[in-house]
């Protein structure tokens, strides 16, 4: 009897399935957030709602979007990584002074060696040694904002190459100009979204997040599975420093100061849960369209600045309370 | 003539000076229900572990359908066919009750989807979980639905699903209802009930006298490190049986 009854059941959910999935997950929120902000600006302003416009804030979205898509999945481990952006920035000068030698692609593979050594020393201290992620990654953090100096002399390399800015280039769509780097941001997100949702390497990540004692008892290999997604996240890293030679064509090793709490800024703004084990990349994607909308329309509004800051602080609140209610919440 | 499907013989095992285990012994025949009971500090739970492979004795023999086994991990006990509920610590509450019931295990698609793209079976994978959930009479409203969102007697309902899905040979529980209500609790039992009428033997550890007279086809009794008797709900009153848990009657005085 029950038999038949779940067999029904399960057959009417595989149909509405992945709509379903998309509608009652944690996306839903931010997508409504999104949305109801664009209709806002487009309503209150002239000059949001256009295509030069739209495109421009896709663009600035892009370097914080891509690490906080790597945030996203240390944050899913119940971790959270404040070297990222520090990272991305010491493998950025790392590109810009061996591109000056000419050999671009070189300069290219250095700085995704420089992501993954940094990386596996993260995934190294907090699998193995099982050390708290927020120290380590302070620790690393505070090495490699000095490190980054040190090995510039304190100085900024203009980036001449081509290949190298090329992320901020790319075809127009009626007036909508979608560059290389938005694209490889979406690809990436989709990337990472299918391996999270659809491989059991993801389903892996979540568990760990979310119970890693449980995991471990089912034969999960829980240091595995934190040092991947920590040399995960250090690829996506490298993608991030090649989208930031495109948007300002120079190695600044004091650039991008902040990008480590605007990463989290968006994860969490996109639904995901800093206590690991819920939310994911394509919410991380909106969030940092949301936060990116909010700074871009204040400005068309006229209205300062300084309320971006209040808005992205207000929405962090919020879905920190959601987060908060979803995790507590009790059936009967 | 019985089969035993899981022995132990002479297991010890000292953490420094305490011994807890003292030349233990230990059978669990085909298709029952055995119950564990014991004081607290008896070591009960590092027999347990012993058989599971989760702890390895100083000395002793364990047997699997007769034939020696040297368990050096949870892992190998596994493959052994014997799956193990923990307390408390059976399930990921973020996950949906398949994810739950496939962790570690989870079935990839055939062809390229699964072998150059990792893809996860997930149709395949909910059937399953239906129909295991079926077969043991556990109702929820989808398999879909995330484990936090269920009842704590549905969410070890869930652990339970998961062992007996898996388990070729032994089902462990230790203390599988301490945290539940009355209502919960009964929802276990009959659930223990129903892995046992599916073939699989049980061991059943617990402190609920009542429940274990419920259930139980045969009562372990262990003190001071070692099975010191083995009686039946049947021809044994809890009072007896207790009494003999707690040293104040020696087992000969029991029938
Ligand atoms: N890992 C350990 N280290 C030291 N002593 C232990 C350890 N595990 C169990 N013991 C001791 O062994 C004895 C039996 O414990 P245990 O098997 O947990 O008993 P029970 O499950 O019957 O309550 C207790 O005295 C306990 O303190
Ligand atoms: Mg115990």
């Amino acid at each position: 009897m029950t038999k038949l009854d779940d067999a029904v059941l399960l057959e009417k959910e595989d149909r509405a399935g992945p709509w379903r999935a998309a509608l009652s997950s944690q996306i839903a929120g931010p997508l409504a957030a999104l949305v109801l902000a664009i209709v806002i600006f487009s309503a209150t302003t002239d000059s949001f709602l256009n295509p030069g416009n739209l495109s421009l804030i896709a663009q600035q979205s892009v370097v914080v979007g891509t690490l906080a898509l790597g945030q996203t999945l240390v944050i899913l481990t119940a971790g959270i990584d404040l070297s990222n952006g520090a990272i991305m920035v010491l493998a950025s000068v790392v590109i810009g002074n061996l591109a000056t030698d000419g050999n671009v692609l070189g300069a290219l593979l250095a700085g995704l060696a420089t992501c993954l050594v940094l990386g596996l020393l993260n995934g190294v201290l907090v699998s193995q040694f099982s050390l708290p992620p927020f120290i380590v990654t302070l620790g690393v953090l505070s090495v490699l904002t000095a490190a980054a100096r040190l090995y510039t002399d304190s100085q900024s390399y203009p980036i001449t190459s081509e290949f190298l800015t090329a992320l901020n280039e790319g075809p127009a769509f009626g007036g909508v100009t979608i560059t290389y780097g938005v694209m490889l941001w979406i690809g990436l997100t989709a990337i990472l979204g299918y391996a999270l949702t659809q491989t059991a390497w993801g389903v892996r990540v979540y568990a760990v997040g979310d119970n890693p004692r449980a995991a471990a008892l089912t034969g999960i290999k829980v240091k595995r599975v934190l040092l991947s997604v920590y040399l995960t996240a250090a690829v996506v890293y490298a993608f991030a420093a090649w989208q930031a030679l495109g948007r300002t064509p120079t190695a600044d090793p004091s650039g991008y100061a902040t990008a480590n709490l605007d990463s989290i800024t968006a994860v969490v703004i996109g639904g995901t849960s800093l206590f690991g084990g819920r939310g994911g990349v394509v919410g991380t994607l909106i969030g940092a369209l949301i936060v990116t909308v909010l700074a871009n329309g204040l400005t068309q509004a006229g209205i300062d600045s300084l309320y971006q800051q209040v808005g992205t602080g207000v929405l962090v609140v919020i879905a920190v309370a959601v987060d908060h209610f979803v995790r507590t919440r009790q059936t009967r | 003539m019985t089969q035993f499907v899981l022995q132990a013989r002479g297991l010890t095992k000292h953490y420094g000076h305490v011994v807890a285990m003292d030349n233990c012994d230990f059978d669990l025949r085909a298709g029952e229900i055995l119950a564990v009971i014991g004081d607290n500090g008896a070591g009960k739970s590092t027999l347990i572990k012993a058989l599971t492979g989760a702890v390895i004795p100083d000395s002793g023999e364990i047997m699997v359908n007769g034939e020696p086994v040297h368990f050096r991990s949870p892992l190998d006990a596994r493959k052994a066919g014997i799956e193990t509920v923990y307390q408390e610590l059976g399930v990921a509450p973020a996950l949906d009750i398949t994810q739950n019931l496939y962790l570690g295990r989870e079935q990839r698609r055939k062809g390229l989807l699964g072998t150059v793209f990792r893809k996860l079976d997930k149709s395949a994978m909910r059937q399953g979980s239906a129909r295991q959930m079926a077969d043991l009479g556990i109702r929820v409203q989808s398999i879909r639905q995330k484990v936090d969102t269920l009842s704590g007697g549905q969410r070890q309902a869930v652990a339970v699903a998961r062992v007996a899905a898996w388990a070729t040979s032994v089902v462990i529980m230790d203390e599988p209802t301490a945290a539940l209500g009355v209502r919960e609790t009964n929802q276990v039992l009959q659930l223990i009930e129903r892995v046992r009428e599916n073939g699989l033997p049980v061991v059943l550890i617990s402190h609920n006298m009542p429940n274990v007279w419920q259930v139980a086809d045969r009562i372990h009794i262990h003190r001071l490190g070692r099975r010191i008797a083995v009686v039946e709900p049947d021809s044994t009153t809890m009072e007896e049986a207790v009494a003999v848990m707690t040293g104040a009657k020696q087992p000969e005085a029991l029938a």
